[in-house]
C-alpha cells in the first residue's frame, strides 16, 4: 500500500529524514517510536503532503502511484487520514457542516452522489456510536473551546467518517488520560480491517498496550535505526532510548 | 506554503463582477454640473411643491460652504462635482395598458438582476421598489400593502401623495446640513423610497428597494424615509448593483429611520456596488448617511449590512437611542478585495434611560486592500444604566492588506456599563492544511473560513438574503486563497 525509499527531507535548512525506507501493506499495524526530535511528526506530514518541507531525495507510492504528485487534498481522497497531534480550531463552522463538506468531497471524488443533510445526520449518528464520540460536540464549531481528549477523540470521529485505507496517528496518545486513552483505542481497533493499515506515531509504548502492532521501528536522527515485533516497544519500555542511541552511534562508526 | 498561499488568494480575489453589464436604453438626463438652476430643474421635473424646493437651495447653500470630511482612513481622488450629471431617468415608452406598465427593457434588466418586477413572479413574499439611476421604475405590492394601511412607495410619489408626513420626518434623523455628503445628498436628491407603517401593524411581507445606476457620469442620489409608528414593525432589505465603468461614479445616500413607541424596524443592506477592476480602476464611491432614530420607549432599530462592493465606502449606520430602554444593534460584515477601501462602522449615541446597544464588525481585508472599522459609542448624561457591548474582529487573507479599528468611547453617565473587545487574525496555513487533510480544496476551504467567521452577522439576515451574502463573500474572495 505504502513504500517509503530513501526519503530525505529538509525543514528550514535542515535535514530532517535523512533516508527513510518503510513498506507497509494492507492489513498491517506499524508503530513508529523514537525520542524528541527524531522526525515522527516530520514523516507522518510529509506522507499527508504539507507543503512547508523540501523533499530533496527519495520517493513515497502509495497504492503504486507517485505521492509525492498529489496535492494534500486528493491524498486525504485516495484514502490517507492524518489524526493531528494538534488538531487545529476553525471558529463558526460548525463540525457537522465541516464533515458534511469533507464526506462529500470524498463521495465525489469517488463518483457518488453527495449526502443530503438527513442521510449525513444518520451516517454521523451511527459513526458517533462506533468511536463513543460525545454527541454534544458535533454541534461545535470545529475543535472550538474543546478539551484536549476532547479534540483527539474528534479527530478519530473524523476518521471513521472518511474511513480511509491508510491512517497515521501522530502522538494521537499524548495528553490523554487511560480512560480517553482506550476509547481512541477502541475506535482504532473498530475501524481496522484487512483492506486497511494503520501507522502509530508515539513516544511512548502506552497506547500499544491497545493497539497492537505487527511492526515496530524505531526513528532515530532522521533515520529507522531498528525494525522488529512488537517486542521492541516493550524493550524500549523497559530501557529508554539511550541503548539505542549509543547502537546507532556505533553504527556510523 | 508562502507563493501557493499567494497563488490561491489571487485567484480567489480576481473574480468577475457579475453585475457590470450595460442596459441600453434611452435616458432623459440633465446637463453636467451642480448649480441651483439644475436644482430648480430637479424639482420642476418632479413636480414639488415649493417647500421642498426651498429645503433643497437652503441645502445647497450650506454644501457650499463645507469641505469634505478628510478624517477617514480613506484616500479619496479629488472629486469634480462640476462633473457629474445629477439626474437621469430611463425613459420609459408610452404606456400602453395600465399605469403600472415598466418598460420590457427596464423588467429584462431588473429580472437579470434576479428582481422580478412582476408581483406573480415573487415567491418570497418581498415587495420591491426598483431604483434605476434617478427615478423608481415600479414598486410592487403598493396595493396590497395599502389594504393594511402601509405606505410603501418611492419617495417623489410620497412627496406628492402624503406631504404632511414627508414634510414632517424629511431632515428629522440626518439634517439637510449634518455632512458634506448629506448636504449635497439633500440638494440634488431624485428619488428613493418611503415607507409608512401605521400603528399595531406588523408588516407581513419584506419591503425592499433596488438600487441600480446605469447610465454614464451619473451620480445617485435617493434618499430613503422610514417610519415605524407606534408598536409598529417592518424587515426592510436594500440591494445594489453598477455595470463596471472605467470611470468613478459617485453614490450619496441617505436614510432615515424613525422609530416610535414600541415599533421596531430591522434594516438589511447586501451592498455590492461594482468596486472597480484589480487595479483599482473604476468603481462606486459609496458616500452614504444612514441614521435612525428610537424615538419612542421601548423601540428597536437593527442595521446590518453586508459589504463587498464599492471602490470607496464611508458609511456609519446610526442609531440614537433617545426613548427609555430603546435598543440599537449594529451587525456588519464588510470584505475588502484588490484595491478597495472601506471606513465603516456606527455611532451609537444613548440619550434615554435603560438604553442598550450591540455592535459586531466583521472586516475582511484580501488583496492590497484597506479596511477599517470607525465606531462611536457616547453616553450621554442622562442615560442612567445604558450598556454597551462591541465586538470588532478582522481577518486579514494575505499580507498586502490592511486592518485598522477606531472605537470612540465618550461617557458622561458614571451608571453605564460598556464592553469592547477586538481580535486582528488570519486565516491560517494551519487551518487550511487541516481542511485540505479532509480532502476539502483550499478555495472551499477559505470559503468556510471566511463565513464561519462571518457567521455571527449573516445568522441576522433575513433567511433569502442570507444564502445570497454567503454566495457573495464566496466571489468576493475567489481567488483570494493562502
Amino acid at each position: 500500500m505504502l513504500s517509503i525509499k530513501d526519503l530525505k527531507v529538509i525543514v528550514a535548512e535542515k535535514e530532517i529524514l535523512s533516508g527513510i525506507n518503510l513498506d507497509v501493506k494492507a492489513g498491517e499495524v506499524h508503530a513508529i517510536m523514537g525520542p524528541n526530535g527524531s522526525g515522527k511528526s516530520t514523516l507522518a506530514t510529509a506522507i499527508a503532503g504539507r507543503d512547508v518541507m523540501d523533499i530533496t531525495h527519495g520517493s513515497i507510492k502509495y497504492m503504486g502511484e507517485n505521492l509525492l504528485e498529489m496535492d494534500p487534498e486528493e491524498r486525504a481522497k485516495k484514502g490517507i487520514f492524518l489524526c493531528f497531534q494538534y488538531p487545529v480550531e476553525i471558529p463558526g463552522v460548525s463540525m457537522v457542516n465541516f464533515m458534511k463538506t469533507a464526506v462529500n468531497e470524498h463521495r465525489l471524488f469517488n463518483g457518488l452522489e453527495p449526502l443530503s443533510a438527513g442521510d449525513f445526520l444518520k451516517y454521523m449518528r451511527e459513526k458517533k456510536e462506533l468511536v463513543e464520540f460525545d454527541s454534544q460536540l458535533t454541534n461545535r464549531s470545529v475543535n472550538e473551546g474543546f478539551s484536549g481528549g476532547e479534540k483527539k477523540k474528534n479527530e478519530i470521529f473524523q476518521m471513521a467518517l472518511l474511513e480511509p485505507k491508510l491512517a497515521i496517528l501522530d502522538e494521537t496518545d499524548s495528553g490523554l488520560d487511560i480512560d480517553a486513552l482506550k476509547i481512541v483505542a477502541n475506535g482504532v481497533n473498530t475501524l481496522k480491517n484487512k483492506d486497511n493499515a494503520t501507522i502509530v506515531i508515539t513516544h511512548y509504548q502506552r497506547l500499544l498496550d491497545y493497539i497492537i502492532p505487527d511492526f515496530v521501528h524505531v526513528l532515530y536522527d532522521g533515520r529507522i535505526v531498528k525494525s522488529s515485533g512488537r517486542e521492541l516497544a516493550l524493550e524500549l519500555e523497559e530501557k529508554g532510548y539511550d541503548w539505542i542511541k549509543e547502537e546507532a552511534g556505533r553504527q556510523e562508526k | 506554503m508562502e507563493n501557493n498561499h499567494d497563488e490561491v488568494i489571487r485567484e480567489v480575489t480576481q473574480n468577475e463582477y457579475k453585475y457590470g453589464f450595460y442596459t441600453d436604453i434611452e435616458t432623459d438626463t440633465l446637463p453636467k454640473g451642480l448649480n441651483e438652476d439644475i436644482i430648480r430643474l430637479i424639482s420642476t421635473k418632479k413636480k414639488e411643491p415649493p417647500w421642498l424646493l426651498e429645503w433643497r437651495l437652503k441645502a445647497f447653500q450650506q454644501w457650499k460652504k463645507m469641505k469634505m470630511p478628510a478624517w477617514a482612513h480613506l484616500v479619496i481622488p479629488k472629486i469634480d462635482y462640476q462633473d457629474i450629471i445629477y439626474y437621469a431617468a430611463p425613459k420609459q415608452k408610452a404606456s400602453l395598458g395600465s399605469l403600472d406598465e415598466v418598460d420590457p427593457e427596464l423588467r429584462k434588466t431588473f429580472d437579470k438582476l434576479g428582481i422580478p418586477l412582476d408581483e406573480q413572479k415573487h415567491l418570497t413574499g418581498v415587495a420591491v421598489d426598483a431604483v434605476m439611476d434617478s427615478v423608481s421604475v415600479k414598486t410592487t405590492f403598493s396595493e396590497t400593502l395599502a389594504e393594511l394601511g402601509i405606505i410603501f412607495s418611492s419617495f417623489s410619489e410620497a412627496v406628492k401623495n402624503h406631504p404632511d408626513l414627508v414634510k414632517k420626518y424629511l431632515g428629522s434623523v440626518v439634517p439637510s446640513t449634518d455632512n458634506y455628503f448629506a448636504a449635497l445628498n439633500s440638494a440634488v436628491f431624485s428619488d428613493g423610497s418611503f415607507c409608512y407603517i401605521p400603528k399595531g401593524v406588523r408588516c407581513p411581507m419584506e419591503l425592499s428597494t433596488y438600487f441600480r445606476i446605469n447610465a454614464a457620469n451619473t451620480g445617485q442620489f435617493e434618499r430613503t424615509l422610514l417610519i415605524a409608528d407606534d408598536e409598529a414593525y417592518v424587515s426592510y432589505l436594500e440591494g445594489c448593483t453598477a455595470p463596471m465603468r472605467d470611470e468613478n461614479q459617485l453614490h450619496a445616500a441617505v436614510v432615515e429611520i424613525v422609530a416610535l413607541e414600541r415599533a421596531e424596524v430591522k434594516y438589511s443592506t447586501v451592498q455590492n456596488w461594482y468596486p472597480g477592476d484589480k487595479n483599482g480602476k473604476g468603481g462606486i464611491f459609496n458616500f452614504v448617511t444612514k441614521r435612525g432614530i428610537c424615538k419612542g420607549n421601548d423601540s428597536k432599530i437593527s442595521w446590518t449590512q453586508v459589504e463587498t462592493g464599492s471602490a470607496i465606502t464611508w458609511k456609519y449606520p446610526s442609531c440614537i437611542l433617545k426613548g427609555h430602554n430603546s435598543i440599537g444593534e449594529f451587525y456588519s460584515v464588510a470584505v475588502t478585495n484588490n484595491m478597495q477601501q472601506a471606513d465603516t462602522g456606527t455611532k451609537m449615541m444613548h440619550i434615554g434611560r435603560n438604553t442598550r446597544s450591540t455592535i459586531v464588525s466583521k472586516g475582511i481585508s484580501a488583496g492590497k486592500s484597506q479596511n477599517s472599522y470607525r465606531g462611536l459609542v457616547r453616553i450621554m448624561k442622562n442615560a442612567e444604566n445604558a450598556r454597551n457591548f462591541s465586538q470588532c474582529d478582522s481577518l486579514l487573507l494575505g499580507d498586502k492588506c490592511g486592518a485598522h479599528t477606531f472605537p470612540y468611547i465618550e461617557v458622561d453617565n458614571s451608571t453605564s456599563i460598556i464592553e469592547h473587545e477586538a481580535t486582528t487574525s488570519k486565516v491560517n496555513e494551519d487551518q487550511i492544511f487541516y481542511c485540505n487533510q479532509r480532502g476539502i480544496g483550499t478555495e472551499k476551504a477559505i470559503s468556510l473560513i471566511v463565513n464561519g467567521y462571518a457567521k455571527e452577522v449573516l445568522n441576522k439576515l433575513p433567511m433569502e438574503f442570507a444564502v445570497e451574502a454567503q454566495k457573495l463573500l464566496q466571489i468576493s474572495l475567489e481567488g483570494s486563497v493562502g
